[in-house]
């Protein structure tokens, strides 16, 4: 039995700082998937949602909330919540059901409304709760980014001048995107002149949060070969792996590592899409584009190295030689990346398979990676959540 | 005008004796394996079924692992002086626990002033002031006798 299954449709709402209510940018997204699917919505037997805890609780069951939107049609539902990976969860969802021969075709989906500000925890004296601590005592969301990127500098040599240059080659993949919610080019001194945020990362080096929405329909090759579409790119790996103690680096939300004075540190950041390789039983080299999470600037260089895309501490050398721009040997973020984006954070994981798919299948136009065969996507984000997903043609 | 008393903001996760201030952690006595904060029913290690620990001070002293500043004021439940000061954060990898503590630098310290891998203490200074106290937490400075 295969254990790939197809992706057929791919489908997104136009990201930005819409102010609808979010299963609007779902019903978009879901609607384009199931046509370029050339599907009917009654084909669907699995809806899988990644649930959104900003939107009250429609939000907490966007499975359900998606299937009675799109209309009622007595389809399983299933709804995941894993942050920045809820998406990818979602997927796994559907792959799960559909090797298992319970489903034949599934829509994973996923939308958010960001609210405007800050996300601040609860207020009181909460210190059990590791979000409250880190925030009383002055750590935010940037100070984390803002740590990785000091650490590469001091130890690596990184500049100024290479987290720049991830923006400004975001900044371009992204200008004829029409699904990215800033389409403007940069140069490295307009990020320069960005203002301060936590030294050594500028208001453009870290990404914004958006509205979005995306949509996949995935099925059995069986399914995809009924319908004439035993061509069609397939999902090769997901990796939604936890940590493992120790973890070497200091993540959001916590203030300390895990101590390894008796277990190896281990790389959480590292793990993830080693899991995918392994599963996908494909090689770093094989790799032809990646959609990575770059919360920050520096933090895409990061993941060149925790996907191997290069030696650890070498990220600024495929900086400065182009080599993950389009045209170069390795180009990630065609899509713009957060860069552009601005994370929507159920339906970011998805965006990143939605591109892939594009991509893998020489749809993606001005932003094109020529011939690309194969494609990962890698994320992480709060309490131990990450997700790679490998698609292959 | 009477000093204010000195009260912890978070108690119960630092003192200060003879030899200084230090974090107060736990440390399981099967693998050795630290905590910080406080582990007290069982060992987080997957290779350890452990639950047996001892309150210990964490190390004074380590070295920088990496640093930035906050140039804007964080939300609540942060406590921000008026006009807002910002302040410089390190990560410090303690001496002995192999592990990473985070923490606010002394002010006056600068980011230009620190380098990954220099010495640093921990001392307890002012996190902010109410009407009836100052509270205190640990933040992170130079180590004194490095230069010498
Ligand atoms: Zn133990």
């Amino acid at each position: 039995m295969s254990d790939k299954i197809a992706i057929i449709g791919a489908g997104m709402h136009p990201w930005g700082k819409w102010g609808n209510n979010f299963v609007t940018y779902g019903l978009k997204a879901a609607r384009d998937a199931i046509k370029d699917a050339g599907i009917k919505w009654t084909d669907v037997d699995f809806i899988s949602g990644a649930a959104t805890m900003r939107c009250g609780y429609p939000g907490y069951v966007a499975g359900a909330t998606f299937a009675q939107a799109l209309g009622w049609q007595g389809a399983e539902v299933n709804t995941s919540y894993a942050a920045c990976a809820s998406g990818s969860q979602a997927l796994a969802a559907a792959r799960a059901k559909i090797l298992a021969g319970e489903a034949e075709c599934a829509l994973v989906i996923g939308a958010d409304t960001t609210p405007k500000g800050f996300l601040a925890p609860a207020k009181g004296y909460r210190p059990e709760d590791p979000d409250w601590v880190r925030f009383h005592i002055g750590i935010t969301n940037p100070t984390y980014f803002a740590l990785y990127a000091r650490r590469r500098m001091d130890l690596y040599g990184d500049t100024l001048e290479d987290f720049a240059a991830v923006k400004v080659k975001n900044a371009k993949h992204g200008l004829e995107n029409p699904n990215a919610r800033y389409k403007k080019a940069f140069s490295v001194e307009d990020v320069q002149n960005s203002a301060m945020v936590a030294n050594p990362l500028r208001l453009m080096d870290i990404c914004a949060t958006s509205d979005g929405g995306a949509a996949l329909i995935v099925c059995s090759e069986d399914f995809a070969k009924r319908i004439g579409k035993s061509d069609a790119v397939k999902v090769a790996a997901i990796s939604t792996v936890t940590p493992t103690f120790a973890n070497e680096v200091v993540e959001m939300p916590d203030i300390a590592t895990d101590s390894a004075i008796a277990s190896e540190a281990v790389r959480f950041r590292e793990q993830l899409p080693k899991k995918a390789y392994e599963e996908a039983g494909l090689d770093p080299k094989d790799i032809d584009v990646a959609e990575v999470y770059d919360l920050s600037t520096a933090l895409e260089m990061d993941w060149y190295e925790d996907l191997h895309l290069c030696e650890r501490g070498a990220a600024s050398y495929l900086v400065r030689n182009g080599e993950t721009s389009l045209g170069g040997s390795i180009p990630v973020n065609p899509s713009g990346g957060l860069a552009c984006f601005g994370e929507a954070v159920p339906a970011q994981a998805i965006a990143q398979v939605c591109e892939l798919t594009w991509q893998l299948r020489g749809e993606a136009k001005d932003r094109q990676v020529e011939g690309a065969k194969a494609g990962i996507t890698a994320n992480q984000g709060l309490f131990g959540h990450g997700s790679s997903v490998i698609v292959t043609k | 005008m009477q000093e204010k008393p000195k009260l912890p903001a978070i108690e119960g996760w630092y003192a200060e004796d003879d030899q200084g201030a230090h974090l107060i952690g736990s440390r399981c006595t099967e693998c050795g394996t630290y905590y910080f904060p406080k582990q007290s029913l069982f060992c987080k290690s997957p290779h350890c079924q452990s639950e047996s620990f001892e309150e210990v001070p964490l190390s004074r002293k380590g070295t920088i692992w990496s640093y930035t500043d906050a140039q804007y004021q964080p939300p609540e439940p942060y406590v921000a002086a008026d006009p807002y000061e910002p302040y410089t954060i390190a990560a410090v990898e303690l001496e002995h626990e192999k592990m990473i503590v985070l923490g606010q630098v002394i002010s006056g310290v600068q980011v230009s002033d620190l380098k990954v891998g220099m010495p640093v203490e921990l001392v307890l200074d002012t996190l902010y002031e109410d009407d009836e106290a100052k509270k205190t937490i640990w933040k992170w400075q130079p180590a004194q006798n490095a230069s010498e």
